[in-house]
């Protein structure tokens, strides 16, 4: 159901982006690149709060006449983005966040391959196929 | 799989039909992956031990039929690998040249190649001959073939299962992430590669190879340096539970399976669950902790069995690199599992440390300002606390008047605080029997009062009336009562004679930190700089 993926590194370069693609691909970068700012601004309005307390779905980051985009962080400030059809208005916040969960899951499995270097694009098979399985069904 | 199929057979068909493509084609192609083979195996043997002998045994009956066809499929699985380990022995003469020194007879065919150690051209033409004999073993064997890339042989199993042990002794643990990128990094496959099989294998995702992860993953290795590419996803004769039940159980075999059967499904949750019943069990401790100090060592025996568990099982676990992620639970169930022993060891130890308190007394390193401040009023503090007692002793005696008494007792009871204990014997000996003061004594002395209170009840209904007449009655009572007022003094001086001896001492003690301050304070005058204005 989404239109477009992104895991992006604590600084702020992209490990993994990937967008349905028979949109223009680089017009969702460029969302994603901007919501960027947007993920630290909430991420820094939690400032002094323990990390335990904040919360890593970070909801609506904001939403433009077509799409709406969705942020969530991980404790080790990793962002994940993603970028969703307005006109799919059945989504709710839950599941949303099922999605986000879905996405820490299998990238703490891409993590958990010793041959990943952190940093390093993701090319793991299975979070792509994951990620498929997210991405919206392409006609 | 069916990519596999369908990419697979190419080669096979190839070969089978004509002899003379085969030759030109997959000499080239096979030689190209036996070069590659040698350097793999030759770094795996440096970690290989005691599979000689497993290689001998497979070498021979296989290169028996490098003339003729073999008849079972596994051949030709075993004989890339024996390429290998001839070439191995080749290379590995210079390394270990006693103990192939022997085999070399029985490997006839490698006369040539073995002659130059570790030269190159004697093992093209070993490979070239290898090479050769591949093709005709496959010809016979399309049926079996399909699926035979991703089956491990039993020799193959044995290797693998060897080189886990050298890994890893314990064939029931896991062999850490880190360990395994080592290991298979030797093999000179591409990081990618690599990570794809490792994502392939790890089939629990915990960043540790369990024993058939482990052959999974050597094997898919091992197919990959031959040339087959990698599957889309872990064939069915790799899985993990297929791998534990598929193979046969030879003695040691039976055990490693047994207990690796029970563990990393069952003792991953046990482990965790055991951390967390002690965790609970802790806690539950914990909680209702009455302030006493026989919980805290309850406690502290609970944290060194919970301590001693855990590096249990990080023993058991020598993967240590994979907790990171891949465990979840158990790194959180430790640190949390700290901070709750260290909450418990604090709440444990506040409710204790209250009594101590109260007492004002003076250690040495305290302020000496402060010795000074109390020590007018040491005395008075301590003999605030004593005088209560030697002031009991003054106990009510009928056969006196009650309103002297009742004045020297409260001469008594106010001169009490203010007095020394030695002045104290003195008023024992006056009688007492007034029951406003006896509130008062009741706290310090309630033995003294039970057994003294039966006697001034009566003779508190009538303070001038008694006097007169109770005299029979009351002379009775009193002979009783003088002995147990006797007895009640006796027991008073000897408490009064202790306490003025503590009391002299404490004194002198006193006097002799007194001295040691001035002393101290000269020396600090004589040290310090002189400060000019």
């Amino acid at each position: 159901m989404a239109v477009c993926v992104a895991v992006i590194a604590k600084e702020n370069y992209p490990l993994y982006i990937r967008s349905v693609p028979t949109e223009n691909e680089l017009k969702f970068h460029y969302m994603v690149h901007t919501s960027l700012d947007v993920v630290d601004e909430k991420i820094s309005a939690m400032g002094k709060a323990l990390v335990d307390q904040r919360e890593l779905y970070l909801g609506l980051l904001y939403p433009t006449e077509d799409y709406k985009v969705y942020g969530y962080v991980t404790n080790s400030r990793v962002k994940f983005v993603m970028v969703v059809d307005s006109s799919n208005t059945a989504l709710r916040d839950n599941e949303i966040r099922s999605m986000f969960r879905k996405l820490h899951n299998s990238y703490t499995d891409v993590m958990c391959n010793p041959f990943y270097n952190p940093g390093d694009r993701i090319q793991s098979r299975t979070f792509d196929s994951m990620v498929t399985s997210m991405m919206i069904q392409v006609c | 799989m069916e990519s596999i199929k369908c990419e697979l057979p190419l080669p096979r068909f190839m070969m089978s039909k004509t002899d003379g493509e085969i030759r030109f084609g997959n000499p080239a192609e096979l030689h190209g992956t036996k070069v590659q083979i040698p350097y793999l195996i030759t770094e795996k043997n440096t970690f290989k031990r005691m599979d000689d002998e497993d290689k001998q045994e497979t070498q021979s009956p296989t290169m028996s039929p490098l003339a003729s066809p073999p008849s079972s499929p596994p051949h030709y699985q075993r004989v890339p690998l024996s390429h290998g380990y001839s070439k191995l022995r080749s290379s590995t003469e210079q390394m270990h040249p006693a103990p192939y020194e022997a085999r070399q007879p029985l490997v006839q065919p490698e006369g040539a190649s073995s002659g130059g150690p570790g030269a190159k051209p004697p093992r093209h033409q070993a490979s070239l001959i290898r090479s050769f004999s591949v093709e005709r073993e496959p010809q016979d064997n399309n049926s079996n073939y399909l699926d035979e890339p991703w089956r491990i042989t039993e020799e193959q199993r044995e290797y693998y299962v060897n080189q886990f042990r050298s890994l890893q002794p314990d064939p029931s643990s896991f062999i850490s992430g880190s360990v395994a990128k080592n290991f298979f990094t030797k093999s000179k496959l591409s990081i990618p590669e690599l990570s794809y099989i490792w994502e392939l294998s790890d089939a629990d995702c915990d960043g540790a190879l369990t024993l058939p992860e482990f052959c999974a993953a050597f094997h898919l290795i091992v197919a990959r340096k031959n040339g087959y590419p990698l599957p889309e996803g872990l064939p069915p004769t790799l899985q993990p539970e297929y791998l534990q039940a598929a193979f046969p159980k030879p003695k040691w075999e039976c055990a490693l399976f047994d207990s690796y059967s029970e563990s990393t499904p069952a003792n991953q949750q046990p482990r965790d669950l055991s951390r967390m019943e002690k965790l609970s069990i802790k806690d539950m401790a914990d909680f209702p902790v009455p302030t006493q100090d026989v919980t805290g060592d309850d406690k502290q025996a609970l944290k060194s069995t919970v301590d001693e568990a855990l590096p249990k099982d990080m023993s058991e676990d020598p993967a240590t690199p994979k907790d990171s992620n891949n465990l979840k639970a158990r790194p959180r169930s430790r640190s949390y599992s700290s901070t709750s022993i260290e909450e418990a060891m604090k709440r444990g130890e506040d409710p204790p440390t209250p009594p101590p308190r109260p007492q004002k007394t003076h250690s040495r390193a305290s302020s000496l300002d402060l010795n000074k401040v109390f020590q007018p009023s040491v005395p008075a503090t301590k003999s605030g606390l004593l005088p209560p007692p030697p002031a009991l002793p003054p106990r009510p005696c009928p056969s006196q008047s009650e309103q002297a008494s009742e004045a020297e007792l409260h001469s008594q009871l106010n001169r009490a605080p203010s007095q020394a204990a030695e002045s104290s014997p003195t008023k024992k000996d006056i009688p007492y029997s007034q029951p406003p003061s006896k509130p008062i004594r009741r706290k310090f002395r309630p033995e003294n009062q039970a057994t003294e209170n039966q006697e001034p009840s009566p003779t508190v209904g009538g303070p001038a009336v008694a006097t007169v007449k109770p005299h029979p009655t009351v002379q009775k009572q009193s002979s009783r009562q003088k002995k147990a007022i006797q007895t009640a003094i006796r027991k008073n001086k000897e408490a009064n004679a202790v306490l003025a001896r503590l009391n002299s001492e404490l004194q002198q003690q006193l006097k002799e930190v007194h001295q040691e301050r001035i002393a101290l304070e000269n020396q600090l005058e004589q040290l310090r700089p002189v400060t000019v204005l």
